[in-house]
């Protein structure tokens, strides 16, 4: 098999990754009772998806191996940016009701903006400063959303 | 006339203080993300959409289809003046827009592109006004295999239409019905892939997945392309065209006009659609091809009329058959599930008030476009200088209280940060994530129609092809599918969809 060299690493982990999920939903679809064609089980329709993903997938890896696909390689990961983008995300979630919206956003504006470049501590506080105040000002005072805005142990 | 009386209904409720405030509203939230490089109308719908439960079903509706049609006005204002499409939909317009900014000509070319815009509004409103009894006659015939097929059709002209190769926006669309099959199997009430979590009883939602894909990873990507701003920094001057401007934009209006109509109603179609398609025509017919790229006003006014015309019409579908052409029809079902309304031919029947003022309040909200746009055009270029490192944080901020507010839980906000880091891996993988989310949308429909067309064929998958209609629309995507396999058509599709 020296011949099968990945030309094109994209396409690779994309088919990659469809095969992984169709593997997945197959497996767990086999819990299900399948029925029949003409009376389906709650298993039926996802097992015929994850074969049509499975076989998209193989065609996709195939073609990425195959002598005459294009060379093509991975881009390069920023797992730094994303880190912090996502990171901010959960930090609200987990802070909203312990902390309420103003210290959650607080962190979120705080923590988000260092995935920037030019990331300064006084343009990050200045900016969630003045996001803190437009958001009471129409979520919470102008569209009545119910958010809890200050930190639990003060009700 | 029927269309008279309709419209008439239509401009009762389009004309309400209320709803004209929501138009405005939409209109001028749909400029201002048009403007802005990075954050589009799906995020911003998105990001609204829970937000709507607050409101009358048609104020919300309204205010949503104007941001959509709105960013196709502000995407052209960014493209004129910074050469950087402040939505996808504009990105030919920086081809030949950014050369007349850079003869002195940014504001012919803003006011073209808003004449074009207006005009390719009224026409598509009327379109839709026009086609909106027939085809929703045309939906009764419908039963389960004509909707599945029809979906179906929907799905792989989506695919064929997506950058990036054919097969694997299949792939995605595949893999988007199966994210759709977590939760509760309404045929027999058991539950899939739901793995013993209650808050995914009721499905994936489909707002923590689009704002986790197209708000977060969105950032990070734009994160790691450190685009300059190059802004034309004259003053712009003189927004009249003048009179052979006109003698040669009048024509392409028309054209990207029509174009835009038909491209719009298309599955699949929609804005970026028609305005690549219109650039593409223009080019051909024009009497000057050696301008193009060099500052031809033709390739302004065409595009910007199709995408426009393109945006409206894409509602087509959607009220007609329940349907979505794009993503961000697919949105606009989630809004409408909000407030109970299931789109499809019901809607016209059942809430005539909702569907003709929605339709004239596009009109309406053309008009209050045009007058946002030119005269405030320098408004929306100053928005242009705010650093992306003061932008994107209160993009994160909108989205987390967005996703937050669709439950009033938490869960949908760790959801949007699976799927932010699921979005970034897409974007490594050059995968197309729009054909994901209509496969996610359509995936409990085509399930629900396919089980019951077998049901009624006791299991006999022929059925599909006796009837004459859902045979043809089969039909038309086995030939939708043969002709991508063409070699010269598939590299054509590269070269009209490379981004």
């Amino acid at each position: 098999m020296k011949g099968l060299a990945i030309r094109n690493q994209r396409a690779f982990a994309s088919g990659a990754l469809f095969l992984a999920f169709a593997v997945f939903f197959f497996v767990t679809a086999l819990q299900y009772p399948a029925g029949t064609a003409a009376k389906m089980g709650p298993g039926y329709f996802p097992r015929a998806l994850a074969i049509v993903l499975a076989a998209i997938g193989l065609v996709v890896i195939l073609s990425a191996v195959k002598p005459a696909a294009e060379a093509q390689a991975l881009r390069r990961w920023d797992l730094k940016g994303l880190a912090w983008i996502t990171g901010s995300v959960v930090l609200f979630g987990a802070l909203l009701f312990p902390l309420g919206l103003v210290g959650a956003l607080f962190v979120l504006v705080m923590v988000s903006s260092r995935a920037s470049p030019e990331f300064t501590w006084t343009g990050a506080l200045a900016n969630a400063a003045v996001l803190i105040v437009l958001c009471l000002a129409v979520f919470v005072y102008g569209l009545g959303l119910p958010l809890p805005v200050w930190p639990s142990f003060l009700n | 006339m029927d269309l008279f009386h309709n419209l008439a209904i239509g401009f009762a409720t389009a004309a309400q203080p209320a709803n004209l405030l929501y138009a405005f509203f939409g209109c001028l939230l749909g400029t201002l993300i048009g403007v802005l490089p990075g954050l589009g109308p799906l995020a911003t719908i998105a990001m609204l959409l829970p937000i709507t439960y607050a409101l009358q079903p048609d104020a919300a509706l309204i205010m949503l289809a104007g941001i959509y049609y709105g960013a196709q006005y502000g995407g052209s204002t960014t493209a004129i003046v910074v050469n950087l499409p402040g939505e996808s939909s504009s990105v030919v317009t920086t081809i030949d827009g950014y050369q007349m900014a850079k003869q002195g000509r940014a504001g012919v070319a803003l006011a073209t592109a808003a004449i074009g815009s207006f005009f390719a509004g009224c026409v598509a409103t009327l379109a839709l006004a026009a086609l909106a009894g027939p085809l929703t006659a045309t939906a009764l015939l419908f039963g389960p295999k004509e909707f599945f097929a029809l979906m179906i059709l929907g799905l792989i002209l989506a695919s064929v239409l997506s950058s990036g190769p054919f097969i694997e926006g299949i792939g995605m669309v595949v893999l988007g019905m199966l994210l759709s099959l977590v939760g509760t199997d309404l045929n027999s009430g058991s539950q899939r892939f739901a793995f013993g979590v209650p808050q995914l009883f009721d499905g994936l939602d489909f707002v923590p997945l689009a704002m986790g894909i197209f708000g977060f990873a969105e950032i990070v990507k734009n994160l790691e392309q450190d685009d300059k701003l190059s802004l034309v920094t004259q003053k712009i001057t003189n927004l009249f065209p003048t009179r052979e401007d006109f003698r040669r934009m009048v024509p392409a209006i028309l054209r990207g006009t029509a174009l835009g109509t038909l491209l719009g109603v298309l599955p699949g179609g929609g804005a970026v659609l028609s305005s690549f398609a219109s650039y593409t025509l223009e080019k051909k017919l024009s009497r000057y091809p050696e301008q193009f790229g060099k500052g031809a006003i033709e390739g302004v006014a065409g595009p910007e009329s199709a995408n426009n015309a393109g945006a409206q019409t894409s509602f087509i579908p959607l009220l007609t058959l329940g349907v979505p052409s794009n993503v961000v029809m697919a949105l606009m079902i989630g809004a409408m599930n909000i407030h109970n309304i299931h789109p499809g031919p019901e809607v016209m029947t059942k809430n005539p008030t909702l569907f003709w003022g929605l339709i004239v309040s596009m009109w309406v909200g053309n008009l209050m476009l045009l007058i946002l746009n030119l005269p405030l055009v320098g408004l929306w270029v100053k928005l242009l200088t705010i650093p992306y490192r003061y932008l994107f944080p209160a993009i994160m901020v909108f989205c987390s209280i967005g996703v937050y507010s669709i439950n009033s839980g938490t869960f949908e906000v760790y959801e949007a940060a699976v799927f932010c880091v699921f979005g970034y891996v897409l974007v490594k993988l050059q995968l197309p994530a729009a054909p994901l989310l209509l496969g996610l949308v359509l995936g409990p429909a085509i399930e629900e129609n396919f089980r019951r067309a077998m049901v009624l064929s006791r299991g006999d998958a022929m059925v599909l092809f006796t009837s004459p209609l859902s045979a043809s629309l089969l039909a038309a995507a086995a030939i939708a599918i043969l002709l991508i396999m063409l070699p010269t058509i598939r590299a054509r599709r590269e070269e009209a969809l490379q981004e």
